[in-house]
């Protein structure tokens, strides 16, 4: 309870007032730039009370489109006892907010709502506390509501009163009590999402709309082979454009600014530069050969039990395959946007970073400024499912505002976000597994070709092009994840063949690897059942001991009305074939399950997939808003149909050719399944993500849809036409 | 140092005559929207009229403001989606939208109004692949395009 008597003592030392943040914020470093406390530990870092009552949440997760702002809310008015619209919240301010990490592998919820929800506990704690001393009750006589603390005689104490407009100047309680699930009013319910109305009347305020006062408008001249140098840049050749200001230009690193956006759009389309020849990009007809030919770095083993080569040797039946899946893009809709402004020798970098904090080290070190000196803050942006161009928006704008010394506003066009935001990399996997006579697995090998490093920094394209100081790591994610299996067999081994080298700068998109991975073995798995003439979901449950992970499986059974029989089907005449297919993962295999049924038709002449219903049965443990949660479980069904079917970056030996909507193809409307979803909630258990989970059983799902339509199975993604009547051919 | 004339072009925006001042009559309108007239509903996606995120109803037609040059607006009828309705006085594609929670981002959710509420306006009673066909050139990555369907299913069974 060393929190509580810390919380008293904070209390009772501002006499009846709080103590004032910054007298008691404690020692900073002298030259931190924080407007306020920002450190994990400390109550003030997450939340403020207002003289007026009204809340400010601060949080270091941001809202990527996804509605978790209205999550945040939720959680903390929960907590604080008040009403839901007395509560705003600050996002991913380095000045302002906690480090909470990136916003990505679905924890915004999980890790950055639970640190707020403590805090809050704490903050409620110590408000009971303060009113108690006032009225000389003991606290448990006491019990917040609507925003005041109520004594048994009626008296009531604003919170405003209490606290109002000071700090708490109190450590976060590990051990504030959380409120049980049945005093619940607000979390758990379906409240509508705080921003949608501003967005449909077009009040809300994106990056892309921001304006800071004497702003320059800024584009980068990007090289047509994206390893050339501009050797001659030819500033006459925009002199003529009305509105320019500067031509900058180092190394590589191009760029131009005007007084106008359309004149830095003009000036970017009509600028010479003489660049120097650069094909250093694979073949990619001879992609997967390149990714197998590329030097491997480190062999890690992601799990191993038993001696699966010997059980696959000696095993009655051995199966063999090898799946892939294409190199994506983000594909945001709005490109990337950022402003930066220097002021006194001090950076102040807007932008719809998932990783504000990350941004600040990272720009910092291309100017070479102190970290101290860098202020990032998020503004929302389109949607952001991975590090995309953001962050390179960012160090575009901040080296073109050091050169012209105002700020300065880039958006990227369609060409640039389509060719340089980084990818998903390139991902390659062999199985092998062993059957006894009675079809029962007896061995599991997995060999997956990704490339080395983690969820660390991508390098900014600034400041790679200009020579300037990055990095150089690759971060494609963790994407090592799901290559393990969730399931009981006898004799398993998976490894990942970390390579040196990538053909794009990777990043993470939308459940990195977890995506991937699970489609090898959920597909693969599904092949095993064929071959044991097996029902998918009972071959399944024989090896699957988590009793959550076995909810998942049958409530999407009997959501999918699914008819227990082997795969294929073999009963189909005609020219469109029907068929349905199953997946389950435990995301990372340690948290969030999901089971997911795909329906598809196949039209077998043309070779077109129609996924037309997705069921998917969902347990993230607690949910804050079940129909947030079901947003994301559309968006996970939707997206990621469209990568399994349609989405693949196309590139000669210089650059990217997919560069814009009708290069790169994604799902249109006429294509968008129908999704049923069933959400299980557990208000009493901790809340697990949501933003990916359900993006990993898609394409395995509608692989093994295929097979049940067709007896054909498709092992490389995306699932073109031309692929699948290339494999029906050679049925 | 200009090799340009800047020119004004009268049109009506929202109801209101308003006047641009331009030295590029080949602008495109998104421009001079959301830079001289600050109307920021319309957003920049693609400049290709590929994903619908700049989509305005010009004389009532939905159109994609990053393909139309300025110069050639004068004397039009321009509306943005702050002109189709208010928080007051919402469209009824608007007023579906938030019934249906059918916006993540919200970056496309300007084409997928205005394209709505023109293609209503033609189509008052749409079967759900009409719907869908009306919108398959608007462009969602967040995936919301279940709940946008829904929403202009909506919007049509209560005008």
């Amino acid at each position: 309870m060393d929190g509580m008597a810390l919380s008293r003592r904070g209390l009772i030392q501002a006499g009846g007032g709080l103590v004032i943040a910054f007298a008691a914020a404690g020692p900073k470093p002298a030259a931190a730039w924080t407007e306020k406390p920002v450190a994990l530990e400390q109550v003030d870092s997450f939340l403020a009370i207002g003289a007026d009552g009204r809340i400010t949440v601060y949080v270091g997760k941001v809202d990527l489109g996804t509605g978790v702002r209205t999550g945040f809310a939720q959680i903390a008015a929960e907590e604080l006892e008040v009403p839901l619209d007395r509560v705003a919240v600050v996002e991913g301010d380095t000045a302002l907010t906690p480090d909470q990490g990136p916003t990505y592998g679905s924890l915004s919820i999980q890790i950055g709502g639970v640190q707020l929800r403590q805090a809050a506990a704490t903050a409620r704690a110590a408000l009971v506390a303060e009113a108690a001393r006032r009225v000389g009750l003991p606290a448990e006589a006491l019990r917040a509501e609507s925003g005041a603390v109520v004594a048994p005689d009626g008296r009531r104490l604003a919170y405003a009163e209490l606290v109002g407009g000071k700090a708490f100047s109190l450590a976060v309680d590990p051990g504030a009590t959380i409120k049980p699930p049945e005093q619940r009013r607000i979390v758990g319910r379906p409240v509508p999402r705080v921003d949608i109305p501003d967005k449909v009347f077009g009040r809300f305020r994106y990056v892309h709309d921001l304006k800071v006062p004497g702003m320059l408008h800024g584009r980068a001249v990007r090289p047509p082979a994206m390893g050339a140098t501009a050797e001659a840049v030819d500033e006459a050749s925009v002199a003529g454009i009305p509105g320019i200001v500067k031509v900058v230009h180092e190394k590589g690193f191009v760029g131009v600014v005007a007084e106008t956006e359309w004149a830095a759009i003009r000036a970017q389309q009509a600028l010479k530069v003489r660049w120097s020849a650069w094909a250093g990009l694979p073949d990619q007809a001879k992609l997967w050969e390149h990714v197998r030919a590329t030097p491997v770095g480190q062999r890690q083993v992601t799990s191993e039990k038993g001696d699966p080569a010997a059980a696959i040797q000696g095993a009655a039946r051995r199966l063999s395959a090898s799946y892939d899946f294409a190199i994506h893009t983000h594909g945001s809709m709005g490109p990337s946007c950022a402003v930066a402004e220097f002021k006194d020798g001090r950076l102040t970098s807007w932008s719809a970073s998932q990783a504000t904090h990350n941004l600040r080290k990272q720009l910092a070190m291309m100017l070479g400024l102190p970290v101290e000196q860098v202020r990032c803050i998020y503004l929302e942006g389109a949607g952001c499912y991975g590090r995309n161009g953001h962050e390179d928006a960012a160090a575009d704008a901040a080296l073109l505002a050091r050169a012209v010394g105002r700020p300065v506003r880039v958006q990227w066009m369609r060409a640039e976000e389509h060719g340089w935001d980084p990818k998903g990399p390139p991902t390659l996997i062999d199985l092998r597994a062993g059957l006894d006579a009675q079809g029962k697995v007896v061995g599991w090998e997995s060999e997956a070709y990704i490339p080395k490093g983690a969820g660390g920094n991508v390098d900014l394209v600034a400041a790679d092009l200009a020579g300037l100081p990055k990095e150089s790591l690759l971060s494609p994610g963790n994407i090592v994840h799901n290559l393990a299996q969730p399931y009981a067999l006898p004799a398993v081994r998976t490894v990942c063949h970390r390579l040196e080298t990538t053909p794009f700068r990777p990043s993470w998109i939308r459940t990195p690897g977890r995506m991937q991975n699970t489609y090898a073995n959920e597909a693969f798995l599904d092949e095993l059942a064929a071959a044991a003439g097996a029902d998918p979901i009972e071959y399944r449950l024989s090896v699957l001991d988590d009793p959550r992970g076995r909810e998942v499986l049958e409530r999407v059974a009997r959501l999918a009305n699914w008819q227990t029989r082997p795969s294929p089907r073999r009963d189909q005449t005609g020219e469109v074939l029907r068929g349905r297919g199953v997946t389950y993962v435990k995301y990372e295999l340690v948290r969030t399950y999901v089971a997911g049924v795909a329906e598809v038709e196949v039209n077998r002449r043309s070779g077109d997939i129609r996924v037309t219903r997705f069921f998917c049965a969902h347990d993230c443990g607690q949910v804050i808003n079940p129909d947030a949660v079901k947003a994301q479980i559309e968006g996970n069904v939707v997206s990621t149909v469209s990568r399994t079917l349609l989405e693949e970056l196309t590139f000669d030996r210089s650059t990217v050719t997919s560069l814009d909507w009708a290069g790169y193809r994604t799902i249109a409307f006429p294509q968008v399944p129908e999704i049923v979803i069933e959400l299980i909630d557990r208000p009493a258990d901790r809340p697990w993500g949501a933003g990916e989970p359900a993006a990993a059983v898609v394409p395995s799902a509608v692989s093994n849809a295929v097979f049940d339509a067709t007896g054909v199975r498709l092992r490389s993604v995306p699932f073109t036409p031309a692929k699948v009547r290339a494999a029906l051919q050679g049925a | 140092m200009s090799q340009t004339v800047a020119r004004t072009v009268a049109m009506t925006v929202n109801g209101r005559a308003v006047s641009v001042t331009v030295d590029d009559p080949a602008m495109p309108l998104l421009y001079a929207l959301r830079n001289d007239l600050g109307l920021t509903g319309p957003h920049y996606g693609c400049g290709l009229g590929q994903c619908g995120a700049c989509t305005v109803h010009v004389d009532g037609a939905a159109m994609r403001s990053c393909l139309l040059p300025v110069g050639e607006l004068a004397g039009k009828q321009v509306t943005t989606l702050e002109g189709l309705g208010t928080p007051d006085r919402p469209h009824p594609v608007q007023a579906a939208f938030i019934a249906e929670q059918a916006v993540q981002c919200g970056y496309c959710a300007n084409g997928m109004i205005m394209e709505s509420a023109a293609f209503l306006a033609r189509t008052p009673k749409p079967s759900e692949a009409q719907v869908r066909e009306a919108l398959a050139n608007n462009i969602c990555r967040c995936g919301t395009q279940p709940r946008v369907v829904r929403a202009v299913l909506r919007a049509a069974s209560q005008a």
